[in-house]
């Protein structure tokens, strides 16, 4: 179970993002919903990219998602695996599994949010297989 | 059979070169573009539209207009990776049909090996690009992102390795006989399989090759090809699309061909089982099957058993595919695949692919590039081209 990660990159951050970025933070994963469609969408964005309304707020997500695809990287100095996490929310996100055993993932695996310290002072959301 | 068309392929080139130690980028495109000129019986006098993606230096097509002494009154510089240059073709059509111009030249080049440019690591676009901060800290590569749509088509259908292992037999079978091909050595289902994983499914040999080079086409007008004899191909169909993550909602078991596909399909007023033979684009083997599915060659999920037994193979199987080796085997210049797709196309049409695997009396051939990712955001271009008198 223990092995040796690879560092995390700085994320990019922007005024659109940035209530994102700190909530991760504080080890909390927030999602953006718009009040006038009702659905989430990720990214977050501004503007609902699914009806255009400006009227989007942020929720707490429950951080818990299955997996929907993921790729083990066994080339370089440090195996990674890659994936899309569908989570209980509806919406995909791309992150990282962590704490597993690469040889062990599955699609449909059940996993919940857990955060890495990036390059700098940033928390990056990632996850690792439900306990 | 005539059918109308808009416009014609009166000349290609394909860059010889897979390795360009001592030509400048500017320099292959121009070459390129003086070969596929040449190869239509024009001059770069003739030219009054350039067509160019993001591979080409400068501030869209300027820079290389000038290089090239070009005089043009219509230029498209629409960048959708790989997939850019079948694009063009489709967009010189329009412009041929409108009058603005007619004779429209599309060129790419570029040396990723002889710069030696890593394709491991993850493009920084800084914090302008919107999706930059949500994907680019987890590693995305060319090859993992690839990785996880192959990993879901074989969650959902059941696709095996050694399936998608026989889109490089196939194209192996074809490269042995290309000497310009990169690889040449014909490979089975074992070799690929039992080459290295690079990142979960895939094993090196699902992967393309990186080269350096170039090509070129030349797109005229009806007019100007009836001055140019029976070489020039008929353009019947275009259709393009941009698929993404569409929010969250995603699905990588298909591409953006099942949109271009049809388009192009319906334009042409010819269904698959017309198509004498496909370029199919090849930057994996997992793109080859996600897109013979999604142009309708077989149905959604059962791509695996379409490619298997050689299927693929000129003289042997029901659709060949990638006569010239593709990029599997043949060349990907800078990693951007979608002229080659449309060249050894119009080989096919002339009679002019290697006659170990020219495709006997070929009539009609379509051409897919695909360019991005297919597992975030990807560009999908079809067109369905005609032999001279189709």
């Amino acid at each position: 179970m223990t092995q040796a990660e690879r560092t995390y990159p700085e994320p990019s951050i922007n005024m659109e993002t940035e209530a994102y970025w700190a909530a991760a933070k504080e080890g909390k994963l927030i999602l953006k919903k718009c009040n006038a469609c009702g659905k989430t969408h990720f990214y977050p964005r501004a503007i609902c990219p699914h009806c255009q309304s400006s009227d989007t707020q942020w929720y707490d997500a429950s951080g818990k998602g299955t997996i929907y695809s993921y790729s083990v990287m066994r080339r370089g100095p440090t195996p990674y695996a890659i994936a899309f996490v569908t989570l209980e929310e509806g919406v995909s996100m791309m992150t990282n599994i962590v704490d597993c055993d690469y040889d062990a993932l599955a699609v449909g695996q059940a996993v919940e949010v857990t955060f890495r310290a990036t390059e700098g002072d940033q928390a990056l959301p990632v996850f690792k297989p439900a306990t | 059979m005539s059918r109308n068309s808009k416009a014609y392929i009166a000349g290609v080139y394909e860059h010889p070169t897979r390795k360009a130690v001592e030509q400048t980028i500017p320099q292959l495109h121009a070459e390129s573009a003086r070969g596929a000129l040449q190869d239509a019986g024009l001059t770069m006098a003739d030219v009054d539209g350039y067509f160019c993606a993001g591979d080409a230096p400068g501030l869209g097509g300027l820079s290389m207009a000038e290089y090239m002494g070009l005089d043009v009154k219509y230029t498209d510089s629409t960048e959708t990776g790989g997939s850019s240059y079948v694009v063009h073709v489709g967009h010189a059509v329009n412009a041929i049909a409108m009058g603005k111009c007619s004779v429209a030249l599309i060129t790419l080049a570029g040396r990723p090996r002889a710069e030696g440019i890593a394709t491991l690591g993850p493009r920084d676009y800084g914090n302008i690009l919107p999706d930059q901060g949500f994907e680019s800290p987890y590693g995305p590569v060319v090859t993992n992102q690839y990785g996880m749509a192959a990993m879901r088509h074989m969650y959902e259908y059941g696709t095996t390795s050694e399936q998608l292992a026989w889109v490089k037999v196939a194209a192996s079978h074809h490269a042995q006989h290309n000497e310009h091909a990169l690889l040449r050595d014909v490979v089975t289902v074992e070799d690929v399989v039992n080459s290295p994983v690079i990142t979960d499914p895939l094993h090196r040999l699902d992967c393309c090759v990186i080269t350096d080079g170039g090509g070129a086409l030349v797109i005229v007008s009806p007019e100007i090809a009836k001055t140019l004899g029976d070489r020039c191909s008929k353009i019947l169909g275009h259709g393009e699309a941009i698929k993404h993550l569409n929010a969250g909602n995603i699905d990588l078991t298909y591409t953006g061909a099942v949109k271009s596909g049809p388009i192009a399909f319906a334009e042409a007023g010819v269904t698959q089982a017309d198509i004498d033979y496909v370029s199919i684009y090849d930057s994996f083997t997992i793109t080859v099957l996600e897109t013979l599915e999604d142009l309708g060659f077989c149905e959604k999920g059962q791509g695996g058993k379409f490619v298997s037994d050689g299927n693929l193979i000129s003289g042997v199987g029901k659709l060949p595919f990638n006569t010239d080796g593709g990029g599997l085997c043949n060349n990907h210049p800078n990693n951007r695949g979608g002229i080659t797709k449309v060249i050894e196309a119009v080989r096919q049409l002339r009679g002019e692919a290697h006659p170990k695997v020219q495709v006997p009396d070929c009539t009609l051939a379509l051409a897919h590039g695909t360019g991005g990712s297919i597992a975030t955001r990807m560009g999908s271009s079809t067109v369905i081209l005609g032999r001279n008198d189709a």
